[in-house]
């Protein structure tokens, strides 16, 4: 069962490391959680994760291992068994107690396994700590509870009660919370580099003076900076109205970080052809090709929009709602954005189950898309900061070419 | 180095409060022998803990609070040659003796220490993103070197290090994986209560219940930009025995000194409109 319980984390994406597993094991075989299943719970949660957004995949694979299992003595004989039989706790044990613990009842499993920790202790003491998980751990106090675990602890609420109320489910990552959480995230796209004028370095001259007996020495070095630069383009009106608040709050956030370089933002309207807007209700228009030869490809590309428009929009000549007349495609002008930037993106507020189909796969193909989660953000960010690949920028560059 | 397992478990003091999954992550940590991280929204207390922990065992407590141009170097020690410098100028002591400027940081002094400390590393989010990195090493093997004297420094005892985080920045995954993680859920009622005697032994009960009632249905309010936390219902209670409320008045008509439990703007005109339209009283 308790191996359940870890593939069961490892099975909802919780990074959980046997590094961290043993923690568990030895912080149980202390008796740390106090021969509770609730004790249990909280030991493991405080040990095992790393992030209060994993709460509540934690408490669900928690309810779901130890959900209305209803211990009787033999099946916990044989979860006990099933645990110990990995190998390396294996070496632990010596066959006679393996054979003893077979034909056991729970009270004299645990009268048993107490007193072989006892004597353990005094023989040697690489044994005492996993048998001694055995005898105190969760096991012992089993059976009694609604849902056949009792929890001791005085009148806490039951370790199940806690893990299904699902109290952490405002935390996950996949769901958007504040301005500051986007900054955050976004904050951490950066390269730092010393660049420009050399500015004078205060503390190093007073540290460099001091070091040399007195003799002034003056220590120059340019500035560092954040030396990335952000194109931001942003899809409003239409579909995107249901996300407008969720965007205005990424707009907001990447102002606010105030760590770019440079940081331009421009709206479009479904898809980008020939022309951007520098505001929402598209007044001040700029040339798309413009921005392709002004902003040279170290700039980072990132565009939100939900990629959803009639086909035709992506795909045919003249596409464009706002200009009459033919021209390349969205897809083509797409295309050009992502041949120039090699270091782009695109975010999607719709959730990812929509993907599959339509425009959004098309679009896809062209810019790794990433949902405006918390999450999203993070793995674009970690995305944007490898090194281009060139299978895409071979792709890009086919595409960009078609009129 | 191997504890003594710790002779009692934690349990808060009277001054401070303790959840029992709180008190749960300190034993762990301290019984594992690792730094506890503690997260939560502010005003949960994140800073006081150390304090407590400290103050329950009975061990001297250091205090690092770091700031964002905090170096994990400052934590260990900072030499100070501008001292030496003046001294040698000025004629003042063995300025031979590098030793003597050379100055202890909070995780030094606590390595150095022979009693067993409590080390409180105070917002570590505010520093760089790579200063939990550099930490790393000292942590997990409690020594480091003084460069400029060539002496290493050895914890006789392994601190029991806190550290804490206001989320500002993500830190490290392999800094993260050595930490005991505990994140201070917001109290619940009942917690809350206990809490908030400690602060107000002597309060009246319906003034405390009608508070209460305010404050939690102010959380409740969708949109706040800031929502009131411990420390803030605290500060109201205060100011709401000090003015001498009534009971009965709370959420009649608006609630006093909402400027103790809001702090911004656009936060006054979302329950502002709450209140209007007597949407508050009853969440």
């Amino acid at each position: 069962m308790f191996l359940d319980f870890f593939y069961n984390l490892r099975g909802r994406g919780l990074k959980v490391t046997t590094h961290n597993w043993l923690a568990l094991m030895e912080a149980l075989g202390q008796g740390i959680h106090g021969d509770s299943l609730t004790g249990f719970y909280q030991v493991a949660r405080c040990v095992l994760l790393t992030s209060e957004s994993q709460f509540d995949e934690f408490d669900r694979a928690f309810a779901e291992t130890f959900r209305g299992v209803k211990l009787d003595a033999q099946e916990l004989l044989d979860h006990l068994e099933e645990w110990l039989r990995d190998p390396k706790r294996l070496e632990y044990l010596d066959p006679e107690l393996r054979a003893a613990l077979k034909a056991l009842d729970l009270d004299e499993l645990r009268r048993e396994l107490l007193d072989r920790l006892q004597n353990q202790k005094e023989r040697h003491d690489g044994g005492n700590r996993f048998i001694g998980t055995g005898g105190t751990s969760p096991f012992g106090t089993g059976g009694a509870n609604p849902n056949g675990i009792r929890i001791g602890g005085g009148g806490s609420r039951s370790a199940l009660a806690v893990a299904d109320a699902r109290r952490f489910r405002e935390l996950r990552r996949d769901l958007v919370l504040d301005t500051r959480q986007i900054a955050g995230a976004l904050r951490r796209l950066r390269k730092l580099a010393r660049e420009g004028e050399p500015e004078l370095d205060i503390d190093g001259t007073i540290d460099a003076t001091a070091r040399n007996c007195g003799d002034l020495e003056v220590i120059l070095q340019p500035p560092r900076k954040n030396s990335v630069r952000l194109l931001l383009l942003m899809d409003v009106g239409g579909s995107m109205d249901p996300h407008a608040e969720l965007c205005s709050r990424l707009f907001s956030a990447a102002h606010q970080a105030g760590t770019f370089r440079e940081l331009r933002s421009y709206y479009f309207h479904n898809c980008v052809y020939g022309t951007v807007y520098e505001d929402a209700r598209f007044y001040r228009g700029v040339s798309t090709g413009e921005l392709l030869t002004t902003l040279d490809p170290r700039w980072f590309l990132v565009i939100v929009g939900d990629a959803y428009m009639h086909p035709g929009e992506l795909m045919m000549s003249g596409g464009d709602w706002l200009m009459s007349g033919r021209g390349p495609t969205g897809m083509t002008w797409l295309a050009r954005l992502a041949s120039r930037f090699p270091r782009s993106a695109w975010l999607n507020p719709e959730p990812q189950k929509l993907w599959q189909n339509g425009t959004i796969a098309e679009i896809g193909a062209v810019y790794p898309m990433f949902q405006l989660t918390l999450d999203g953000l993070d793995r674009m960010v970690q995305h944007l900061r490898r090194p281009p690949s060139p299978e895409r920028a071979n792709r890009v560059a086919r595409l960009a070419q078609v009129e | 180095m191997p504890y003594s397992r710790a002779v009692q478990n934690f349990l808060g003091t009277a001054q401070y409060i303790v959840s029992a999954e709180l008190a749960r992550a300190v034993d762990v940590a301290i019984a594992l022998r690792r730094p506890l991280l503690v997260k939560g929204e502010p005003g949960t207390g994140k800073t006081l803990l150390a304090r407590d922990i400290a103050h329950f065992f009975g061990y001297p407590l250091e205090r690092w609070h770091v700031k964002s141009t905090t170096k994990a170097i400052d934590g260990l020690y900072h030499y100070d040659a501008v001292r030496r410098l003046h001294d040698s100028r000025f004629g003042d002591g063995d300025v031979g003796d590098i030793a003597r400027y050379i100055r202890l940081g909070p995780l030094g002094r606590a390595f150095k220490s022979e009693a067993l400390n409590v080390v409180l590393i105070d917002e570590i989010d505010k520093a760089d993103l790579e200063f939990p990195n550099d930490l790393l090493h000292e942590l997990d093997t409690m020594e480091f070197t003084i460069m400029e004297t060539n002496e290493t420094i050895r914890a006789a005892q392994r601190p029991i290090v806190i550290i804490t985080s206001n989320n500002e920045k993500e830190l490290p995954d392999a800094f993260l994986r050595r930490c005991v993680f505990h994140w201070i859920d917001f109290p619940d009622r009942e917690l809350m209560t206990r809490i908030v005697r400690v602060h107000h032994p002597d309060v009246d009960d319906r003034l405390l219940a009608g508070a209460l009632d305010a404050f939690y249905s102010l959380r409740g309010v969708d949109g706040l930009r800031k929502r009131p936390s411990t420390s803030e219902l605290i500060d109201w209670l205060a100011a709401l025995r000090h003015a001498g409320i009534e009971p009965a008045k709370l959420l009649g008509s608006g609630l006093p000194f909402l400027g103790t439990l809001l702090k911004k703007e656009q936060d006054f005109e979302t329950v502002d409109r709450r209140m209007k339209r007597g949407a508050l009283g009853r969440a």
